[in-house]
């Protein structure tokens, strides 16, 4: 009877098998959850949902199939709220809205009734960008599109910061973390920077050193003098910059495994968001917000020289977001990103940049010759043999 | 017998139904959470509510899954060789039981718990799936199986530092401790100090609220951060009204060297504290 549940809970990208399914099974046999649908919820979530990152969608999918009945808690309610905050949907469109159009809402059933069915085009359209879509902004599906209430007013409109909050909206809930791993290809890309590794011994000695054992034992006639050195690690350090949004949405796939690759194979990988151009400040996560700021200057005093930092972006933008101060397209950047670009390459002496663009377009931008020029000629295409090069100039 | 909230230690309801699920069906639970949210205080109450002795076993970065199960100790046994020892004859002298080996041969069942399971190695897990899922294993030099006699309740913490493998996670149930909601901290901090007067109760879980709130700290205190302050402002016999922020007034909370571990955050904090008092 829970099949439908099930697939609900595969569609939603949960890695539910069959082994659970049997465990959820016995474990209702066994009496843990007696006829309660709270504790059904509570130990379909232990059974089914092994990681954080997917209770939320062990939530969405549970609402879904058991809808009817007495919803979960947690389940509830928390699905639109926090995303759209209603007052703020019917403020931007009666300020994005003639008098006219709204007259032709009205007709179609009012606000209220269009909210419905905004909500309800909402829910289809994160369905179909779980399915390997591109998200909505990228994809030009504006949810008010179909409605006909003007998606250019909402679009282009004058009032640029509600404009880019909008965006960040959508952002929410659509845009995929590159933390999230993915099985794709990351085996070749593994295998690709492990030529980065180095190889040190660091820690307590707790392998035993045979070519001293055996020496110190002669020296000592033959009785035995155990010698014992620390086991070898890998001692690589490794700071990753990672362009986001913006143009780089065509890349993120590559990016995504190249950043899954790197976490499985570097103990010591530090990573930062930037848009287009570092500048005095990095994001800590893919969600650029003002409370997940870091300023460049504290990354530069944090990881020593020692590091090797490894920028990931398509360098596509205009040149003056490089060579002016104020280029930036997001804030006011007292210091261009060509200043920020050369501190960065003059603190870590092994730096690269990987450009997910394939090298034949690289002339087609100005921006991509000039960081170029600001990398000293260290620009990578981010495919297996870019990175491999890379690895081994790296290195040397 | 199952397993409730006791009178020190507060479960959620989804955490009785992970924990009797796992302690039911006999398989491992994997829990995760916030540092400070009580992972590891956990498999104590486990124990005692189940009344069962509980074996701990802490992972580092240098643990290795073999060392859970037996140890064999060639060195001692080639030191011993060279002295004549009598002993270096049994090689059984020289296999050092691991931490499951006790919990399978003990003649009640107990509670084992693997604390902090992503420190170790990436390939830890993976090493331990058979062991755990049959609770049985072979000791090569001696040519025996270990067989639990009674399959031990298994608790594993995990602080998310490594990706743990699929299969590995198909076997254990999981559970996610959230961070405790305002009601749920109220019974924690009443559980642990019922003589805690109410009002400065209440002022200090107005404090920890808000300063979980400040964007940006680094580490975010948490139960733990919680109590200990808690016990601090009691051995100090601070008055409420101290922790009252008045307007304008320095927002740094006394004794916060408890809530608050790294420089940057009490730097933090004390920039946003300077600009409060020139805001006023």
């Amino acid at each position: 009877m829970f099949a439908p549940f099930i697939e609900a809970l595969r569609r939603e990208g949960l890695p539910v098998s069959v082994t659970e399914y049997l465990t959820l099974m016995q474990a209702m046999r066994a009496g843990v959850a007696n006829y309660d649908i709270e504790d059904f919820y509570h130990l379909a979530r232990a059974t089914l949902a092994k990681d954080e990152r997917y209770l939320d969608r062990f939530d969405r999918a549970f609402a879904e199939a058991f809808k009817g009945l007495e919803p979960p808690p947690a389940a509830a309610g928390d699905d639109l709220r926090p995303d759209l905050p209603e007052e703020w949907l019917r403020k931007l469109m009666e300020k994005f809205l003639g008098a006219e159009e709204l007259a032709k809402i009205e007709k179609l059933g009012g606000f209220d009734k269009l909210m419905d069915t905004l909500r309800q085009r909402l829910a289809e359209q994160r369905g179909r960008h779980q399915g390997g879509n591109k998200w909505i902004g990228t994809a030009g599906t504006s949810p008010f599109g179909a409605y006909g209430a003007n998606p250019e007013g909402v679009r282009i409109g004058q009032d640029r910061s509600r404009l880019r909050r909008a965006v960040k909206v959508w952002d929410k809930r659509e845009f995929r973390d590159l933390d999230s791993d993915m099985e794709l290809g990351i085996r070749s890309l593994k295998l690709a920077l492990r030529r980065l590794r180095r190889f040190a011994r660091e820690g307590a000695a707790t392998e035993l050193d045979l070519p001293s054992t055996i020496r110190d034992t002669a020296r000592n006639a033959g009785s035995l003098e155990l010698r014992m050195v620390a086991e070898r690690r890998n001692a690589v350090k490794v700071l990753l910059l990672l362009d986001i949004g913006g143009s780089m949405d065509d890349h993120v796939r590559e990016s995504a495994e190249l950043f899954s690759a790197a976490r499985a194979e570097f103990k010591h990988l530090v990573s930062f968001y930037f848009h287009n151009c570092p500048y005095e400040r990095l994001w800590t996560a893919n969600r650029r917000r003002a409370d997940n700021m870091l300023p460049t200057e504290q990354v530069l005093r944090t990881y020593g020289p020692d590091y090797k930092l490894i920028l990931v972006g398509d360098a596509t933008m205009s040149p003056y977001e490089i060579t002016h101060e104020g280029g930036s397209v997001e804030h006011w950047n007292a210091e261009s990103g060509a200043v920020w670009l050369q501190r960065l390459t003059s603190h870590f002496r092994r730096a690269a940049w990987l450009n997910p663009r394939p090298r034949q377009s690289w002339r087609e931008d100005g921006s991509v010759g000039l960081i170029h020029e600001f990398m000293e000629g260290r620009m990578y295409p981010l495919t297996l043999s870019g990175i491999e090069t890379m690895t081994r100039d790296l290195v040397h | 017998m199952s397993f409730r909230s006791t009178e020190r230690y507060i479960a959620t309801r989804d955490l009785e139904v992970a924990v009797n699920a796992a302690v039911t069906l006999e398989r491992p639970l994997l829990v995760k959470g916030e540092p400070g949210t009580g992972k590891t205080v956990l498999a104590h109450e486990v124990a005692a509510s189940l009344g069962r002795h509980l074996i701990e076993w802490h992972i580092k970065s240098t643990t290795r899954a073999q060392q859970g199960l037996y140890e064999y100790d060639a060195v001692s046994r080639l030191r011993d060789g060279q002295l004549g020892d009598a002993r270096v004859h049994d090689i059984r002298n020289y296999i050092i039981p691991g931490k499951l080996w006790q919990a399978f041969i003990s003649p009640e069942p107990v509670v084992v718990l693997i604390d902090e399971i992503d420190k170790a190695d990436i390939e830890f897990p993976n090493d331990l799936l058979l062991e755990l899922d049959r609770m049985t294993f072979h000791v090569y030099e001696t040519g025996e199986t270990v067989t639990a006699r009674h399959r031990p309740v298994v608790i594993i913490t995990s602080n998310n530092e490594k990706e743990l493998p699929d299969a590995f996670l198909r076997r254990c149930f999981f559970h996610y401790i959230r961070f405790p909601d305002r009601p749920t901290m109220q019974r924690i901090v009443d559980a642990h100090y019922p003589n805690l007067r109410s009002d400065l109760a209440r002022e200090a879980l107005e404090v920890f609220f808000r300063l979980r709130d400040v964007p940006g700290l680094k580490k975010k205190p948490a139960t733990s951060e919680l109590l200990d302050w808690l016990k601090l402002l009691m051995a100090e016999d601070m008055p409420a009204e101290a922790l009252r922020a008045k307007e304008g007034q320095s927002a740094i909370p006394p004794l916060h060297g408890a809530l608050l571990k790294n420089e940057q955050d009490v730097h933090l904090f004390e920039r946003l504290a300077f600009l409060n008092r020139r805001n006023a």
